[in-house]
């Protein structure tokens, strides 16, 4: 049944989102793109405690935005780059569609008969 | 006209544009606020728009449908959360009749007038990466073919100037 699958692709988008609506976790989305950092060096850099930053990477994991992997006694954090390509990707299609409607208005203003329909 | 920036932000999944008029900011408004010029640029020339609605003031709605060259007619809506003339408008943006199944974006102008122009912002806010999918075509529904026709048009103007 199709609203079944529908509900659990909005399941998952709803977790993205959430995980996308914080500064914090946002920021730690553009630091953790080399995946050098580990969740205790993430949490140096935030004015909060370890157990705060590592609550906001189990947000993040959760939405599939990033992965951890164990490195000896740490957990290093990398951001998902396949995700956050097919966002820059979607985002180029949207860009693109404005650009048209831009192009459009710069018409719109620029014909004598304004307010009438061409 | 020309387009001055552009920030595609990934994580916040928003599109910004900065793009700049050689006219004043009173004019510029008016192809928001004039339904009859918002036709003449919200759809692309193979699906042109028709306002339907236009109230824009704060809570108003507006509505509207594009006409595919097949007779097809594709409806969408904004839903106004704030308007300042000839400053800023922003608005909830769906298609289809209003319906909390199918992805609504977040949309915000701003105009600046500097002397003889006028700097218009557009923000984008997606909620959602399965929503962008479905905007621009990748999924199924009525808004696909729509976006679907938005941009074969665009990619046509683009390459063709």
């Amino acid at each position: 049944m199709v609203v079944g699958r529908t509900g659990l692709l909005e399941g998952h988008a709803n977790r993205v989102f959430r995980a996308l609506a914080d500064p914090t976790r946002r920021d730690v989305l553009r630091r953790a793109m080399q995946g050098t950092l580990s969740v205790s060096g993430l949490a140096r850099l935030y004015p909060m405690s370890t157990t705060a930053v590592q609550k906001h990477v189990a947000i993040l994991e959760d939405a599939g935005l990033v992965h951890l992997t164990r490195h000896g006694r740490e957990q290093l954090v990398k951001t998902d780059i396949d995700t956050i390509a097919k966002a820059q990707s979607l985002l180029a299609g949207f860009e693109l569609l404005w650009r048209g409607r831009l192009d459009l208005i710069g018409d719109v203003l620029a014909s004598p008969s304004g307010g009438d329909r061409s | 006209m020309t387009v001055i920036a552009v920030d595609r932000d990934s994580a916040a999944l928003s599109l910004t544009i900065v793009s700049v008029f050689d006219a004043p900011a009173e004019r510029v408004w008016q192809v928001w606020a004039d339904p009859r010029q918002l036709e003449r640029w919200w759809g692309p020339p193979n699906y042109p728009a028709t306002v339907v609605d236009h109230d824009l003031t704060n809570g108003g709605r507006v509505t509207y449908y594009m006409t595919g060259s097949d007779g097809e007619k594709l409806h969408g809506w904004w839903r106004i959360i704030s308007v300042d003339p000839p400053r800023s408008l922003e608005f909830e943006e769906g298609c289809g009749p209003p319906n909390e199944d199918l992805p609504a974006t977040m949309a915000e102008v701003r105009l600046v007038e500097t002397p003889e122009k006028t700097t218009m912002t557009i923000i984008t806010r997606f909620a959602t990466i399965a929503d962008m999918e479905r905007l621009l075509g990748m999924g199924k529904g009525e808004g696909t073919r729509l976006a679907v026709g938005q941009i074969d048009a665009i990619i046509a103007i683009t390459t063709a100037s």
